[in-house]
């Protein structure tokens, strides 16, 4: 099992390279680079001290050497200083990261809770009404454009109903509120942006868990349980759902991007201070450092995700951690 | 008569058979926008602002008094093209990288599919931001951006196909006969595995549309004064709260109808060319 883990880890380092490259040349796609970015505004910029500027961010030199320079200071989690309020960009980021990691792994959570169940219950009473409602309520939860739906809910639960706050992830004033009010005020106003926030993967992970579900329930070790008299609800939940849901736990790995990528939206929506908001902001404002500190943070946690997710899977099947060593 | 066991097969899927409907109409619709939408799609009226839905205006009009139902009409050509470009471009992207790892493997195996792992681990709406707010939003660069952002799966299912179409006797024949590596893949090869890509690019287009839409949210979609269903949702959001619900519900439901549409269209085509799936009478 260490072997595996040291392996995976591994195979990790040419990724992270890739993707400081990618992040690299997607900043460099700019017409002049960041300096004119920063310069275009005052055009009493002088030719000068557009030169002292490139000089500060190393933007003289030629790329190669500039992405190396890049490259070391990352290492270090160096990102620079933002271009917006002169704080390191590392500091802006930590900041805000326990929130979206939060959110997203809250909505992880809801979308496996809600997602297996009806997979499974879909494909042991395949073609009944409930798989079929359900199959149609996950597709639409899939097809629609979530902001619209979190607009919809903010009209309808904060406004009209007034039985949620429609913004930020506390109240303006806490300081009367004891541990558990507190918490209590935390749960209101996440409730709409995890739940919303877990419609996106709810499709895809429910109909997985359904079809692996279809294809193990088919198989002979599930008719020999039946056969020597085990009760049914024991032969799915001990022998099918073992089996069928190991898998999942993979693609629980591969719904982390989607989940970081649309707090962008989310957080936009319902003002929660995450990185997500964040990175929204840089990119309104041409923050380059952040806006490439972000880039990186956000796929090195997807990565993470998915590294863990492969751990997970290795811990729940044997043949991954035996097998391959 | 492939085609007819696959039509054969899709038909039988009832909600697959609506989705196939509602997107014909919609595209019916798109191309004769001229002809079907009641007024002017930017013609501004004044003393007739967001007005509710009524006789001469199904759907309201927004806040400079445009008629909703035509802007969505007009709309849904934007929308749609941005589906149909961004999916081509994905196609396109993901067929030839998936083509040449799959045929040539090894080292340039290795090295595509890594970089295929690379851009799977960026958020792909960190990426498209990213680049928008450096180069600016055109419904171009939309078109392109999300086009160069979502090809990875339509490489991966290609490669897999070539893997084992490359094996086959066919192929062989073909190499014997003296056909380039070019002629082999595009000519040979590729018809053979063009049903999962199909698949993917129905569903695609689906992405690519919400996708576009939710862009326009973040204000960095297609551009007023032009028409997209999702800058339309946009700019009625702020009016939701003087209980102009109408401005933003029906392109969202448009939007809703339509990605979920192809969503259904591409799960009945999946399921309708699964080999695996005909065998066992499902």
């Amino acid at each position: 099992m260490l072997f595996y883990i040291v392996r995976r880890l591994l195979l990790m380092v040419p990724l992270i390279f890739g993707i400081t490259l990618i992040s690299f040349s997607v900043i460099h796609l700019a017409p002049g680079g960041p300096v004119e970015v920063e310069t275009e505004m005052s055009m009493k910029t002088s030719a000068q001290a557009r030169e002292n500027l490139k000089k500060l961010y190393g933007l003289d030199k030629p790329l190669h050497v500039q992405y190396i320079d890049w490259l070391t200071r990352f290492v270090k989690l160096d990102f620079g200083k933002s271009f917006v309020d002169d704080k390191k960009v590392i500091n802006k980021i930590r900041e805000r990261v326990p929130i979206t990691i939060v959110i997203s792994v809250l909505s992880l959570i809801i979308t496996f809770c809600i997602a297996v169940p009806i997979g499974v219950l879909s494909a042991t009473r395949q073609n009944s009404l409930f798989d079929k409602l359900t199959t149609v309520f996950v597709f639409v939860g899939f097809s629609a454009p979530h902001f619209w739906v979190a607009l919809l809910c903010m009209y309808l639960f904060g406004m009209i109903l007034g039985w949620l706050p429609i913004s930020g992830i506390q109240s303006i004033d806490i300081s009367g509120m004891g541990g558990l009010e507190m918490l209590a005020d935390w749960a209101k106003h996440l409730i709409l942006p995890v739940l919303i926030g877990s419609l996106a993967a709810l499709a895809g992970l429910s109909r997985y868990s359904r079809s692996s579900m279809l294809e193990v329930i088919r198989q002979d070790y599930i008719r020999t349980a039946r056969a020597k008299g085990l009760k049914e609800s024991q032969v799915i939940t001990r022998h099918a759902m073992k089996n069928a849901l190991m898998s999942v736990i993979t693609i629980l790995g591969l719904a982390v991007p989607g989940f970081i990528g649309g707090s962008v939206i989310m957080e936009t929506i319902f003002s929660i201070p995450g990185m997500g908001l964040l990175f929204f902001q840089s990119a309104m404002s041409r923050d380059y450092p952040t806006i490439m500190g972000i880039l990186v943070i956000g796929a090195v946690l997807t990565l993470i995700g998915n590294f863990l997710a492969d751990i997970a899977y290795a811990l729940a099947d044997p043949r991954i951690r035996v097998g391959k060593d | 008569m492939m085609i007819g066991i696959i039509w054969h097969r899709f038909k039988r899927n009832r909600l697959a058979v609506v989705g196939l409907t509602v997107i014909l109409i919609i595209v019916s619709v798109a191309i004769a926008a001229p002809i079907v939408a009641p007024y002017d799609p930017f013609v501004i009226d004044v003393y007739n602002v967001i007005s509710p839905p009524t006789s001469a205006h199904l759907l309201g009009t927004d806040d400079l008094g445009r008629d909703v139902l035509s802007r969505m009409i007009w709309g849904s050509r934007i929308s749609l093209a941005v589906g149909f470009v961004a999916v081509g471009i994905s196609i396109t992207i993901g067929i030839i990288i998936g083509a040449l790892a799959g045929f040539y493997g090894k080292a340039v195996d290795a090295v595509l599919m890594r970089f295929v792992d690379i851009m799977l681990c960026f958020p792909t709406l960190f990426l498209i931001l990213a680049v928008i707010a450096i180069i600016g939003p055109s419904i171009w660069v939309i078109m392109v951006i999300i086009g160069t952002t979502s090809w990875m799966d339509v490489a991966r299912l290609v490669r897999a196909e070539i893997l084992t179409l490359k094996e086959r006797d066919f192929v062989a024949a073909a190499r014997a006969v003296g056909a380039s590596d070019f002629r082999i893949i595009f000519r040979h090869i590729l018809p053979n595995a063009l049903s999962p890509v199909f698949v993917s690019a129905t569903l695609g287009v689906a992405g690519a549309i919400l996708l576009e839409s939710g862009l326009s949210f973040l204000g960095l979609g297609v551009q007023p004064p032009d028409a997209s269903w999702g800058n339309i949702l946009t700019s009625g959001k702020d009016y939701i709260t003087v209980g102009a619900w109408w401005l933003s519900f029906f392109p969202g439901m448009a939007i809703l109808f339509t990605v979920l549409s192809y969503n259904l269209v591409g799960e009945g085509l999946r399921d309708a060319t699964d080999p695996r799936l005909w065998r066992s009478g499902r």
